[in-house]
């Protein structure tokens, strides 16, 4: 498999701040790689380099981009799906999922026929076929996190890049917008790099997790390896329970008063009750 | 059969967005209706067919005879026209320059005087006035050119100042604020030390479309031109930048470079425009608001009916200026600030929640 994108000793300083050291991370064409860790660990800088939105020593790598300096080029190959968009007052669904096709119309064009087709195509594809009409604003979390992943889907890029693009939703909906990618994954081919917080869904849906902390990738590998009760100790400061499921694992915080219950019965190495 | 319908439904909508038709001959309208009040009303009346069909005779390859004394055809086409069209242009030029603006700041409340236009063009033309180089008549007089290079330079200078700062979109205001005050505190340094010539500097302030033949608007058309012809190439990237720098930047926009290209020509016409014709204020508000009010918020469709509906704006807001107290004329800048107020407090509480 080709690295559909690769950083090699990633180093980002923003305002004095050692924000990236050394980041080392590649994600094959087609996978789902998440990146995960405590607030502050660089995770969302890690994205914005990928973008070329910070200044960055080390290296960079995607996949058929020979020119990162040109932003429309790069914008053909990542698309980004922000962890806040920006929602423009008045902006009708059709006119925001229309924004995906500006790296391939140029700034100055019109959008063509076939910019229309894909985006009516997309909008069908997301369940948003009625909502073409309707202001971004006035949609529910729900539809407006599809809205902002069917902008993305029209650059039709190679590469998802997701900032925590669950956070503002239900669980019903967390559930529906990573079913959706996952698909659409599978559909096109796509490759997925995501920031999640909600660590059992970052094991159910990532091929690999990544987790980042103070700057560094201290552990990668598959969700089973990576999610462990002493990683999570270590870097995010919490005490879990992991309860193996079928599906990956289930990554369960535990109260004091849980604790020192469980402390009398025998614990495994990997923290499951017996 | 439902998908297809869901999908026609949604790529009509995908057609719908940008500047329609119908929007279009609602500005054309406009502007038709304010030129042909502006040449028909006054202290001579003389029918409004009358005046089409003399403007119709003007144009090459038509002959037709208007019915109008030589005298009263001088009237229409050598005071009334050439004021009714610098009236055009300046309405035109300051509504789209604010357009424009607030698509590149992001920020409603942002006019064509928000880098300190104004105030740099105040204290030229005070400078000029009060050290008698002209009395601000006239287009090649040296009060509008010293307010033209007086705004070009405080822009320039807010400019420049902004980016030191950061870069951001707020830096480059509180650059233009700072640039304005200091400006405007010069600017009072020099009228108190002249306050001989105050009269005469306040009625510039206040601003005013008075021509004399057609040296002001020839000397206004070339960068209303400019301004037009890239403001409004950039409408759509104007419309990309909504989404904020970042997510442009994701979707292969320079953010930087389109704002500081859209501002410069903004600013170019607006300085122009003020040079011509004095300060005045609100215009490059109330029109973009009302057009976005109206049709919708696409710069697509706010850049270019600016310019029709700022036109047919500033012709009208100039026949009630001239005639509301004829024979005295009232300075253009009450008649636009009037009307201008009350409807800046109306977006203030309407878009509020926008805002903050």
């Amino acid at each position: 498999m080709t690295a559909a994108v690769s950083v090699r000793a990633l180093d980002v300083t923003l305002d004095g701040t050692h924000v990236l050291r050394g980041v080392d991370l590649a994600a094959s064409t087609g996978e789902w790689v998440n990146v995960i860790g405590p607030n502050g660990a660089g995770k969302t800088t890690l994205l914005r380099a990928l973008l070329g939105l910070v200044p960055f020593d080390g290296e960079i790598d995607i996949s058929g981009l020979a020119d990162q300096r040109r932003r429309a080029a790069r914008a053909r190959k990542l698309a980004y799906v922000p962890q806040t968009p920006v929602i423009p007052v008045g902006m009708l669904v059709a006119d925001y999922v229309l924004l995906g096709r500006t790296p391939h119309r140029g700034v100055f064009a019109a959008e063509t026929a076939n910019d229309r087709r894909i985006a009516v195509e997309i909008l069908e594809r997301l369940d948003l076929g009625g909502f073409g009409e309707r202001a971004v604003q006035s949609l529910s979390g729900g539809e407006r996190q599809r809205a902002v992943l069917a902008r993305a889907l029209a650059q039709q890029a190679d590469v998802l890049l997701l900032d925590e693009p669950t956070t503002a939703l239900d669980l019903g909906h967390q559930q529906d917008v990573l079913e959706l990618v996952d698909a659409l994954r599978r559909e096109r081919g796509l490759t997925v790099v995501a920031t999640l917080h909600d660590l059992t869904l970052a094991a159910r849906y990532g091929d690999r997790i990544a987790i980042l902390a103070h700057g560094r990738v201290v552990e990668t590998g598959p969700p089973t390896e990576v999610l462990t009760v002493q990683n999570i100790a270590a870097h995010f400061g919490a005490t879990v329970r992991i309860v193996d499921d079928p599906e990956g694992p289930v990554i369960v915080p535990t109260t004091a008063a849980g604790r020192s219950q469980a402390a009398s019965a025998p614990i495994t190495q990997n923290g499951d009750q017996p | 059969m439902t998908a297809t319908q869901g999908g026609d439904r949604a790529e009509t909508a995908l057609r719908a967005a940008g500047l329609r038709p119908a929007s279009l001959v609602a500005g054309l309208a406009a502007v038709v209706v304010a030129v042909t009040a502006g040449l028909t009303i006054g202290p001579v009346d003389i029918a409004a067919h009358r005046v089409v069909i003399q403007l119709l005779d003007g144009l090459p390859g038509v002959s037709l005879d208007s019915g109008l004394s030589d005298a009263h055809a001088a009237i229409v086409e050598q005071i009334r026209l050439p004021r009714v069209v610098l009236g055009l242009l300046v309405g035109a030029t300051l509504s789209m320059s604010g357009a424009a603006y607030q698509g590149a700041f992001r920020n409603p409340l942002a006019d064509p005087y928000l880098l300190g236009i104004a105030a740099g063009a105040g204290l030229g033309a005070t400078v000029a006035i009060t050290s008698n180089l002209g009395d601000g008549a006239g287009a090649l007089d040296p009060v509008p050119l010293a307010a033209f290079a007086g705004a070009l330079i405080s822009v320039t200078v807010s400019y420049a100042a902004g980016h030191l700062g950061g870069r951001s979109t707020a830096s480059l205001i509180l650059a233009g604020i700072a640039v304005a005050s200091f400006l405007t505190a010069c600017q009072t340094y020099v009228l108190q030390a002249n306050s001989d010539a105050f009269r005469q500097i306040f009625a510039w302030i206040l601003g005013r479309i008075a021509t004399s033949g057609w040296s002001e608007p020839a000397l206004m058309l070339p960068y209303v031109v400019v301004t037009a012809a890239v403001v409004l190439r950039y409408r759509r990237a104007l419309d990309v930048l909504a989404v904020g720098d970042e997510e442009a930047a994701a979707l292969g926009l320079e953010p930087r470079r389109v704002r500081m290209i859209v501002v410069l020509a903004a600013s170019l016409g607006a300085a122009a425009a003020v040079s011509v014709s004095g300060l005045i204020g609100f215009v490059g508000i109330i029109v973009p608001h009302a057009v976005r009010l109206a049709f919708g918020t696409s710069n697509r469709a706010v850049l270019p009916l600016s310019v029709l509906f700022g036109g047919a704006f500033m012709v009208l807001a100039d026949l009630a200026a001239r005639t509301a107290l004829a024979p005295a004329e009232l300075p253009i800048g009450v008649v636009t600030a009037f009307l201008g107020a009350p409807f800046f407090v109306l977006v203030l509480r309407t878009s509020r929640r926008e805002i903050w």
